[in-house]
Parts: C-alpha cells; sequence; structure tokens
C-alpha cells in the first residue's frame, strides 16, 4: 500500500504530472467516412434539454448521441473481423486490469511532415529499439505523427482516392504482436490504420492483426509530443457499453516530471 | 422596376409584418388552392354551365347546387378603375395607394380584382390568382402584354417572391440540387449564401455565392449561422433533399432511416426554429422584405413507394412539417416542391423520366416569382400528383405492386 501512497504523493507534488491525450468531443471533429453505400458512424452531436429556462429553471444539460468509434476512442477486438470470436473482447468484458498499462511512443513527426502517407515499417521499430531498448510486452506502442495538431481538412486530408495519413504496414503490426506481444497500438489519425490501408494485404493491418490477437487500438490522440519516449502510463477505459466494439474515452498519461 | 433596397436607417423601428384581411368562407378557398399552384379557377354550374362569382353554393342562373372548380378563359375587359388612398384597413394603410377595378370576363361573370398599374379602363386585361400575404387567393387585373420586369411594382411585390436583391441562404451546397439552385439564384440577381456540412471533407464552390459552414444535423453549426445570418436573410432554400434506395424491411435496422429523419425532418425543424422568428419578423421590412421558404420534397411524401419506403416515410414527416411551418412563418411564404426521381447518383438504376437539378432550380426561381406555393417539377411528380388528388387510396394500392 505504500507504493499507492506514494504514488497519490507524487500526483498530489507534481512530480508525476497528468496529461490529457484526448480531443475535445465536438460536432466538428471529423469522423471516419465510408463509402456512402455502407452504414456510417455518427458523429458527436448535442442537443440542450434545458439551461435555467423553461425547460428547466435551475439546471444545464444535454442530450448527446455519437457512434462507438466518434472523435477520441477506443478500439476493442471485436470491432474487426478477425477478433470476433475471443472471449471478452468487448469493451464490457475486457479485464479492467487492461485499462492502465505503459506506453512508449514512436516519434515519426519528423518523418510524416514529409510524407503525408508514411508508412511505419518494422525496419523503423527496430531502429528506435536500437535507441530506447526492447518494447516492452503488455503495453501500448503509440505513434507519434503530430497529426493531432492539424484540424479540419488538413486532418482528415482526404483526396479524391481517399484519406492520406500515416500508419503501419502489415509487417510492422505482426512485429508488435507477435514478436513484441503489446497491448495495443495507438495514433493519432482518425484510425488506427494508414488512409490508404485499404491497399495493404490484408487490408488494414493494424486492425486485422491488432485485433486478430485479441489486442486494443486507441485513435485520434493527442500531445503526444509531451510523452517521453519510455516510461509514460495510460490511463484508458472505455464507456461499458454491453457488446460493444469500442467507445469515445478520455485519455490520460502518468508521467514523470 | 423597384430599385434596389436602399440601406437602412439603423435609428428607424423596422415596421412590424401584418396580414391582409384573410377570412375566407370553405368556398372561396376554392380560388386559394388554385393560386397556390398557379392555376386559374372559377365555379361553373354542371347544369347550366354558367361561370360563377363570387364564389356561392347555389348557382346564380339556375340555382343549380353542383358547382365544380373549374379552369375558364381568365381574359377579360377593365371596366373601372379607382385608386384607394385612405383605407381603414391596417395592412393597405401602410401600403396606399392601391388600385382596384372591375373586369368583364369573357367567361361571363365581372369580378372586383387589384389591377396592375398601366391598364386604363377599356383595356385588355388578362386575370391571374395569386396568393397574397395571408396565404389566401386573390385575383389581379395585369395588360395581356406583359414582362416580368414591367410587372415589378410594389403591389404585385406583395402577392410574388422575386428572389431579385435578395439574400438567399441555400442549405446544402454538396447535394446537386444545392449547387444548382444557387447558380440559378445567383442568375436570376439574389445574392446567395451557400452551406456545406462536414467541411472539412473536399467540396465544389459555387462562384459568386458566399460558402459558410452549415450541417442542419448540428445544433451548433444552425445557431451559429442564426447568429450571422439570421437577420440578413430573405429567402430560405432547403435544399438538402436525402433519399436512399431501399424498403422497410431490406434495409433491416434505423441507421440510413434515422439520418433520412435527421435531414428531411430534425435538420429543417431546427433551421426553422433558429430562423423562422428573424425571418417572419422582417417580413415588412423595407422594399425586399423576408418572403419565402422553399422545401425540396419528394413527390412520394404523398403516397409511400415501397421500394424507397424509408424515404417516403421521412419525406412524409417533411411535408407536415413544412405545413405546419405555413401558418407559424406567416406572412413568409413556405413553398413546397415536390419532385420525383432525380439525375443523380441515388437514382442511378432507376429508368427516365428523371428531373435534372438544373431543371429544379429553374421551377424554384419561377415559383417564387409567380407567387406559388405548390410546385411538382417533372412528369413523375406532376403524375403522382395527378393520381393522388384524383384518389390516394387508388394511387397507394398501385405503388404498393
Amino acid at each position: 500500500m505504500s507504493s499507492l501512497a506514494d504514488f497519490a504523493a507524487d500526483l498530489a507534488s507534481g512530480s508525476i504530472t497528468v496529461v490529457d491525450l484526448t480531443q475535445t468531443l465536438s460536432a466538428d471533429f471529423p469522423t471516419i467516412t465510408l463509402p456512402p453505400e455502407f452504414g456510417q458512424c455518427a458523429p458527436f452531436r448535442l442537443e440542450e434539454i434545458s439551461r435555467y429556462d423553461s425547460r428547466g429553471p435551475a439546471w444545464y444539460w444535454n442530450n448527446f448521441s455519437c457512434g462507438e468509434h466518434t472523435g477520441t476512442h477506443y478500439d476493442a477486438p471485436i470491432h474487426w473481423v478477425s477478433g470476433k470470436d475471443f472471449p471478452n473482447n468487448t469493451v464490457d468484458t475486457i479485464p479492467a486490469s487492461k485499462f492502465i498499462a505503459p506506453a512508449v511512443v514512436i516519434d515519426c513527426s519528423k518523418e510524416t511532415a514529409g510524407n503525408h502517407d508514411f508508412v511505419l515499417t518494422r525496419a523503423v521499430l527496430e531502429t528506435w529499439e536500437s535507441r530506447h531498448g526492447h518494447i516492452p510486452a503488455g503495453g501500448w506502442v503509440l505513434l507519434r505523427t503530430d497529426w493531432s495538431k492539424r484540424s479540419g481538412a488538413a486532418y482528415a486530408n482526404m483526396r479524391e482516392d481517399g484519406a492520406h495519413t500515416p500508419g503501419p504496414d502489415p509487417e510492422a503490426v505482426r512485429f508488435l504482436v507477435e514478436e513484441r506481444d503489446v497491448l495495443g497500438f495507438g495514433t493519432e489519425t482518425i484510425g488506427t490504420d494508414a488512409g490508404q490501408a485499404h491497399l495493404f494485404t490484408p487490408p488494414y493491418p493494424a486492425h486485422f492483426y491488432m485485433h486478430g490477437k485479441g489486442r486494443y487500438g486507441l485513435q485520434c490522440l493527442c500531445n503526444l509530443d509531451l510523452l517521453p519516449a519510455t516510461g509514460a502510463v495510460i490511463v484508458s477505459p472505455p464507456l461499458k457499453i454491453q457488446g460493444g466494439s469500442g467507445s469515445p474515452l478520455r485519455v490520460l498519461a502518468l508521467v514523470m516530471a | 422596376m423597384v430599385p434596389p433596397p436602399k440601406r437602412k436607417n439603423p435609428l428607424r423601428r423596422t415596421q412590424a409584418p401584418l396580414l391582409p384581411p384573410s377570412a375566407r368562407s370553405r368556398t372561396a378557398l376554392g380560388i386559394t388552392a388554385a393560386a397556390a399552384q398557379g392555376r386559374f379557377v372559377l365555379q361553373v354550374c354542371a347544369a347550366c354551365e354558367t361561370v360563377q362569382y363570387p364564389p356561392r353554393e347555389i348557382c346564380g342562373a339556375c340555382l343549380g347546387d353542383e358547382l365544380a372548380w373549374r379552369a375558364v378563359p381568365s381574359e377579360g375587359t377593365l371596366l373601372a378603375a379607382t385608386t384607394i388612398r385612405i383605407s381603414g384597413d391596417p395592412y393597405f394603410r401602410e401600403r396606399m395607394p392601391w388600385r382596384t377595378g372591375t373586369v368583364a370576363m369573357d367567361a361571363g361573370p365581372t369580378v372586383i380584382a387589384h389591377v396592375q398599374a398601366s391598364l386604363v379602363p377599356g383595356d385588355r386585361a388578362r386575370l391571374v390568382q395569386k396568393l397574397d400575404r395571408a396565404g389566401q387567393g386573390v385575383m389581379v387585373a395585369l395588360p395581356l402584354a406583359a414582362t416580368h420586369d414591367s410587372l415589378d411594382d410594389p403591389m404585385m411585390r406583395e402577392l410574388t417572391n422575386d428572389p431579385q436583391d435578395r439574400r438567399v441562404l441555400v442549405t446544402d451546397g454538396r447535394h446537386p440540387i444545392g449547387q444548382a439552385v444557387a447558380r440559378a439564384l445567383l442568375a436570376a440577381g439574389a445574392h446567395v449564401v451557400l452551406g456545406i456540412a462536414d467541411i472539412w471533407k473536399p467540396f465544389a464552390s459555387v462562384d459568386g455565392a458566399e460558402m459558410i459552414e452549415l450541417d442542419l444535423t448540428d445544433a451548433d453549426s444552425v445557431r451559429r449561422c442564426a447568429a450571422a445570418y439570421g437577420g440578413r436573410l430573405e429567402i430560405v432554400v432547403n435544399t438538402g433533399l436525402y433519399t436512399r434506395p431501399g424498403g422497410i424491411l431490406a434495409r433491416g435496422d434505423l441507421t440510413t432511416a434515422r439520418v433520412e429523419m435527421e435531414a428531411a425532418y430534425f435538420g429543417p425543424m431546427r433551421l426553422a426554429q433558429a430562423l423562422g422568428p428573424a425571418l417572419r419578423s422582417r417580413a415588412a421590412d423595407g422594399t425586399h422584405p423576408a418572403c419565402a421558404w422553399v422545401n425540396v420534397l419528394s413527390v412520394y411524401a404523398l403516397t409511400n413507394l415501397p421500394s424507397w419506403g424509408t424515404t417516403s416515410a421521412s419525406q412524409a414527416a417533411a411535408l407536415s412539417l413544412s405545413q405546419a411551418l405555413r401558418a407559424d412563418l406567416r406572412p413568409i411564404r413556405v413553398v413546397n416542391v415536390l419532385v420525383g426521381p432525380l439525375d443523380d447518383e441515388w437514382h442511378q438504376t432507376v429508368p427516365s423520366p428523371k428531373v435534372a437539378p438544373t431543371a429544379l432550380a429553374t421551377a424554384i426561381v419561377r415559383a417564387l416569382r409567380d407567387g406559388i406555393e405548390d410546385v411538382a417539377v417533372g412528369d413523375v411528380a406532376q403524375d403522382i400528383l395527378a393520381r393522388w388528388l384524383d384518389d390516394p387510396k387508388i394511387l397507394e394500392r398501385e405503388l404498393a405492386t
């Protein structure tokens, strides 16, 4: 128990700082867009119930609506067909212990600044490991691209042939899952996969392999530039939606000051 | 022609809107129903063929009681005209002078009508039925040879909704209808504000239109639009016609149906709640007051086309909303434009005839200029409307095959 007390004291003293990795849930934040003949994820919407007025004189509150994959959100294994048969693969059944875990941050912000279609490869990961050591099992791997500093059209970056945003290739994801046994993969972009990831084999490798091994995803993260390469702890409990494939959530990082 | 509007004197109170006298018997509403569609009708006795005026229950010639509204020749000769300079009626007091007169119709009766400024007694005249600001049908005598511009005077402006020199919000610039309507309104001399939803996705601008962010499904976006434009719009055209193929059972869920209801019903309701009061309050503001609200609706709002079952249901809701707005927004004219299959990507597999967005846009501009409030554009919409008017039950059965 003494270590928890120390932890609380470190938080209070500021020697551990809390970094918010969450984008604000708002109606104008871009949402994943599929071809129009497919079902679509609902964007975030807010409807006022009352605001100290005739509808409720002393109180202000809203109804909101959105999809499970709107804004900064969590992907459970059941989200992808490759993860559909795992036990405890929905947000309500994933063990709560999985919601607090260490993270490493792979900084590719310089590369993505000049290349919107930057692909995270096994070679990039191995170069990172040569400087920072082995990617630990049971932790998050977060891809820093500084994409979250963009907004609106520059963030979605949609062209005639679809979105152009960075992401991992199949080999990199298999390396993380099969050889490093990571907990999950997180990005600053709308999805864990690259904007053009439908052209990979298999398509959407971060979804296919991560969820195919029962691992998790985080996307639309921000403030990854405030995290160290190693040593941060991520707190990321999704909403406990019965049978849910994911959920918007608040993602916090604990960092030694 | 009425010159373009002058800038307002900000120290003067904006004139509040008033309605012209609007009491009518149920029988007399036949003129309103015709004026709404831009038709000209009078009652004709089934027994003796006498054309009746004013509207009545019993034939003035033979006491026959079967008086159907029918299209009749609308020409005649102006017998007398007078210029009214003083009126006790609050609406007309503010619009003096006003000309009225009597016209001896070729079809028989002599009628009392509003008289256009250039007509003098003895002139041949053409009678039209128009909706006034109360939404009631009135008769107007016009010169036989008249151009759009020569008719553009203060009296006709009370009976029409010309977009010339008016500021028009077109809600959905992502829709081919919105693009076409924006271009048609610009060509008609309007200032166009064109809304774009999801501004983070690529979109096509329309040259000359002011592009703004507007998503009717987002309460905050609608609020921001109203805050910026609420007091400086004269016409709103809701072009977000959202139609998707699929029957109730084929869909199997509510996801698309909810989007349809958002687009057809909740979105326009949000917009009406946000913009309606300001628009209505400016319905007598200067020479170019706020005047019209246009809704583009699927003709299957009248009777459900089951292969497009959820879309039809959402359009029925939109039509009902529009009817309620007609009462709430008065004296703003609510125009319903009914259309069949559009020539767009969602009707790719639907056989012709289909309506080109440009044809729909032309019809909207014409409806505004002519002061019409119910329009069916294209062969399919006109055919469905005619069959619906004839017998809604028979049409329901026909469409359910």
